[in-house]
C-alpha cells in the first residue's frame, strides 16, 4: 500500500542519508522523497511516498524512522484530509503548426510555459501527482524530450472531517 | 598478579596530571586537549585504540593529560576489548582510531555492538577539513559506512562543539537502547585553539536532544494488563534477554520469578540475568537451546519477554512460535516491539522500571505448581547430554570441568561457534555481567580481546577466553597484551583443527561435504603463546585435562590452553534454521 509520511528533523548534516539509508537497510521502496526548510530555522520537513506491504511494516518503519536522533516527528497523513503537490517540468515537441492544438488540449491544467524556442515549448504543471500522470499521458503523444518531477510535498488541511456516525455508512 | 592491572603508572600518571593542569593556564587548548579533558569529565577510566596520522594531537594531548590508554595491535582487537570492558562494567568503551584504515578496521566491532546494543564512544580521526572529500591520504568516508551501524554519529565540525559532541555522545551511547555511537574528529580541528570563554558555560549546559527522549518508565494500564494476563495464565513463562542486564535488573527479575512462582528462561545474550542454578531457571531457550526451554515457549499459554528481541536464532519459524502464548514484551526499544513477533501487551519501559512497577502491585498470582512440576520433569528427563569418547576429550568436558575448577564465579568471553554454544549451555553463570558473547553479529575474533577488556574491567576477577583455534587465529596478536600488562587472562583454546559450526553444518546439510571447513595445519598454540612471553599448556587427553586445567587456570599469571578435542562432535540439541521450535533434533530422553 501507498504511505505518504512527513518526517521532522533537525538539519544537521547526515541526516538524509541517514533516513534514506535506514528505508534502503530495512527494504522499504521509497517512490517520492521531496526535502526542504520548514517553518522553524534549522529543522527541515521530508515529505515521503513509500510503498509498504502491510500494517506491520508501516509500524517499523514509522518506529525506525522516530529512533532516529535527528527525527522529531514521524507522521503517517495517509488517512487524514491532505493536500498533496507535485511540480513537473515537461519539454515537449511543438512545432508552430500544432502549438495552438497543443495549448488548448492541455489547458484544462492550468499549466505554465515557461520557455519556447521554435520547436520545442517547456511546460511547468502544477498538481496533485494523479494529475500530473494524466497530463503527461495527454501530452506524450506529441513527443516528451525532457521530463523532471520534483517530488511530492504534502500539507495536512486545518479542518479535519470529524467521524460521525453518519459519514462512516457512508465509506 | 592481578592487583598490577590497576596500578601501572599510577604515580607517573598524577604527577603528569598536576604538570599539565598548570600548563592549561598558560598555553591555549586545542581541540585534541579540550577531547581529553571531556572523557576526563565523562570519568572514562580506560580507552583502548590505536595511533596514526590523522590523531597525533589527540596523542599528544594523551601525553600530556593521561588517560590510562591501552595500545592494542590491531584496531579490531581494540574495540572487541571495548565491548569486553562495557559488558562488564555496564558503562560505555572509549575506543580512538586513525583515520581511513584505523576507521574502517573498527567497522566489524562496530556492527557487532550495534546489534547487541553495546555502549560504546569511539573516536576517529578524520583527515583535515578542507580535504575532506579530495581522496586524501587515509581518508575514508567513515560517517557515510558507519551510519548503518551506528545508533548515531558526528563529525566535529567546530571545535567549540566538541564538549557537547561528546556529552552527547556518552548520554546516547549510555541510555536507551545502548549502542555505539562515533565521532569523527578532522585533524586540523584537533590542532585548532579552544574559546575558553565557553568552558564553563557547555559543561554546565543540560543536554538539549529534542529527537532522543527515550521512555524508560511504563505505562500504568498496560502493567495493569500485564497482571492480570499473569494472574489469569496457567502456563507463564519469562524469556529475559540482554535488556535485564544493561538496567541492572537481576535482582528485580529473580524476585518477581521466585514471588509468582514464574519459570524463566533466557536467550544467549541473557544469560546471567537469573542465577544459572536457580531451581526456576530452565536454561537458554533457541537453536542451540535446552530442549526443556524450547518446549516451554511451545507450551506456555503467556509469554513474557523481557529485554530480548525475538532474534532468529532464538525462535526458529516466527509463524510456528509460542503459538498458544499472550505476548507480553517489555523493551525499551520501541520498534523491536510487534518487529518480529506479534505482541499483544506491549510495554515500553526499562526493564528494572517494569519489573519494579509489577513488583509493587500485590497481586493473586498463578497457581503454576503443575506447569513446574511438567517443566521440571522434562528438563530431568531432557538434559544436555553428549556421549563419552573412549579415547578423545570431548569440548563440553573441558567445559564442564572449567566450570568445576571456577565454581562458576569466573567471567566468560567466548568466540563464535560450537565452543560458544558448549560454553552457553555448560558453564552456568553465578551472576550478571559475567558472561560477554557475540550474539547478534556473531563474530570469529571477538572473544580473546573482549576478555583483555573484561580484565582491564574487573581486574580482581578470573577471566576465561573460551574461543575456538580458527577464531582465535583471527585476534591472537593481542597476546601480546597479556603480557605487557600482566592480565591473568586465562585463554581456553578448543582445538578441533576444524571450523566447527560450518563443519557441523556441512556435515548434517552438505552429506559430509567438508567445503574449506578443516584446518590440517595449525600454530603450535603452546609455542606461540611462549613467543609472546605468555605460558602455554597442552591438553592431548582426558586423562591429564584435570590437572592441567586446575593448574593453568589457579595460576595468577596469563595463560593459553590449548585443549585438544574431538573433531566430529556436534552442538545439540539443534532446531534447524527456519524451522519451528517443535522440530528441534538431536533431544536425548534419560
Amino acid at each position: 500500500m501507498k504511505r505518504v509520511i512527513t518526517v521532522t528533523v533537525l538539519n544537521q548534516s547526515g541526516v538524509l542519508n541517514r533516513v534514506t539509508g535506514l528505508l534502503m537497510k530495512r527494504q522499504f521502496n521509497i517512490e517520492s522523497i521531496t526535502v526542504g526548510h520548514s517553518e522553524q530555522a534549522n529543522i527541515s520537513k521530508m515529505t515521503f511516498v513509500v510503498h509498504v506491504e502491510d500494517e506491520i511494516k508501516l509500524e517499523q518503519l514509522i518506529k525506525q524512522l522516530s529512533k532516529q536522533i535527528d527525527v522529531l516527528k514521524v507522521n503517517d497523513i495517509t488517512e487524514k484530509s491532505i493536500v498533496l503537490r507535485e511540480l513537473a517540468l515537461i519539454k515537449v515537441v511543438s512545432p508552430a503548426n500544432l502549438r495552438h492544438e497543443m495549448n488548448s488540449i492541455v489547458e484544462p491544467f492550468r499549466p505554465q510555459i515557461i520557455d519556447t524556442s521554435k520547436n520545442v515549448v517547456t511546460y511547468q504543471v502544477v498538481g496533485h501527482p494523479d494529475k500530473i500522470d494524466a497530463f503527461i499521458e495527454l501530452i506524450r503523444p506529441y513527443g516528451i524530450k525532457e521530463l523532471t518531477r520534483t517530488g511530492v510535498t504534502a500539507s495536512v488541511r486545518e479542518n479535519q472531517p470529524i467521524d460521525t456516525p453518519q459519514l462512516s455508512i457512508l465509506k | 598478579m592481578a592487583a598490577n592491572v590497576s596500578t601501572t603508572n599510577e604515580k607517573a600518571e598524577m604527577i603528569t596530571t598536576t604538570e599539565s593542569n598548570s600548563e592549561v593556564k598558560n598555553n591555549p587548548r586545542n581541540g585534541a586537549d579540550v577531547l581529553i579533558q571531556a572523557l576526563h569529565d565523562q570519568n572514562v577510566e580506560v580507552v583502548f585504540g590505536y595511533p596514526g596520522g590523522a590523531v597525533l594531537h589527540v596523542y599528544d594531548a594523551i601525553y600530556r593529560n593521561p588517560v590510562r590508554h591501552i595500545l592494542t595491535r590491531h584496531e579490531q582487537g581494540a574495540i572487541h576489548a571495548a565491548e569486553g570492558y562495557a559488558r562488564v562494567s555496564n558503562k560505555p568503551g572509549v575506543v580512538i582510531a586513525t583515520s581511513g584504515p584505523g576507521a574502517t578496521n573498527l567497522v566489524t566491532g562496530i556492527a557487532d555492538a550495534m546489534i547487541d546494543s553495546i555502549p560504546l564512544v569511539i573516536f576517529t580521526g578524520q583527515v583535515a577539513t578542507n580535504v575532506i572529500g579530495s581522496d586524501a591520504f587515509q581518508e575514508a568516508d567513515i560517517m557515510g559506512i558507519t551510519t548503518p551501524i551506528t545508533k548515531h554519529n558526528y563529525q566535529v565540525q567546530d571545535v567549540n562543539d566538541i564538549p557537547r559532541i561528546v556529552k552527547e555522545a556518552f548520554h546516547i551511547a549510555n541510555s536507551g537502547r545502548k549502542g555505539p555511537v562515533l565521532i569523527d574528529f578532522p585533524k586540523n580541528i584537533s590542532a585548532t585553539v579552544f574559546d575558553e570563554t565557553l568552558v564553563d558555560a557547555s559543561r554546565e549546559e543540560e543536554i538539549y536532544l529534542p529527537g532522543y527522549q527515550p521512555n524508560t518508565k511504563p505505562n500504568f494500564l498496560q502493567i495493569q494488563k500485564a497482571i492480570q494476563a499473569i494472574s489469569e495464565s496457567k502456563n507463564p513463562l519469562i524469556l529475559a534477554g540482554a535488556g535485564v542486564l544493561f538496567a541492572d535488573a537481576r535482582q528485580e527479575l529473580t524476585e518477581f520469578a521466585e514471588k509468582y512462582n514464574l519459570p524463566v528462561i533466557n536467550t544467549l545474550l541473557g544469560l546471567g540475568s537469573i542465577h544459572g542454578q536457580h531451581p526456576l531457571n530452565f536454561g537458554m531457550a533457541g537453536m542451540h537451546g535446552a530442549a526443556v526451554a524450547n518446549d516451554a515457549i511451545q507450551k506456555a499459554d503467556l509469554l513474557i519477554n523481557i529485554g530480548a528481541r525475538f532474534d532468529d536464532r532464538l525462535t526458529g519459524d516466527t509463524k510456528l512460535f509460542a503459538p498458544n502464548a499472550t505476548i507480553i514484551h517489555i523493551d525499551i526499544d520501541p520498534a523491536e516491539i510487534g518487529k518480529n513477533i506479534p505482541t499483544a501487551i506491549p510495554i515500553v519501559a526499562d526493564a528494572k522500571e517494569a519489573l519494579n512497577a509489577l513488583l509493587k502491585k500485590d497481586f493473586p498470582g498463578p497457581d503454576t505448581t503443575e506447569w513446574l512440576g511438567y517443566l521440571n520433569a522434562k528438563q530431568q528427563d531432557t538434559p544436555y547430554w553428549y556421549v563419552e569418547d573412549e579415547k578423545e576429550l570431548l569440548p563440553q568436558q573441558i567445559i564442564e570441568m572449567v566450570h568445576t575448577i571456577t565454581n562458576g564465579d569466573a567471567v566468560v568471553t567466548t568466540d563464535v561457534g560450537q565452543h560458544q554454544m558448549w560454553a552457553a549451555q555448560y558453564y552456568k553463570l553465578n551472576h550478571d555481567h559475567q558472561w560477554v558473547t557475540s550474539g547478534g553479529l556473531g563474530t570469529m575474533g571477538f572473544g580473546f580481546p573482549a576478555a583483555i577488556g573484561a580484565q582491564f574491567a574487573k581486574s580482581d576477577k578470573k577471566v576465561i577466553s573460551f574461543v575456538g583455534d580458527a577464531g582465535f587465529q583471527m585476534t591472537l596478536q593481542e597476546l601480546a597484551l597479556l603480557n605487557e600488562f600482566n592480565l591473568p587472562v586465562k585463554v581456553v583454546i578448543i582445538n578441533n583443527g576444524a571450523l566447527g559450526m560450518v563443519r557441523q553444518w556441512q556435515e548434517l546439510f552438505y552429506d559430509g561435504r567438508y567445503s574449506q571447513s578443516l584446518m590440517p595445519v595449525q600454530p603450535d598454540f603452546v609455542k606461540l603463546a611462549e613467543a609472546y612471553g605468555v605460558k602455554g599448556y597442552r591438553i592431548n587427553n582426558k586423562e591429564e585435562a584435570f590437572s592441567i586445567l586446575e593448574e593453568a587456570l589457579n595460576s595468577n599469571e596469563p595463560v593459553v590452553i590449548d585443549a585438544r578435542v574431538k573433531q566430529l562432535e556436534n552442538v545439540y540439541p539443534m532446531v534447524p534454521a527456519g524451522k519451528s521450535l517443535d522440530d528441534i533434533v538431536g533431544v536425548k530422553k534419560f
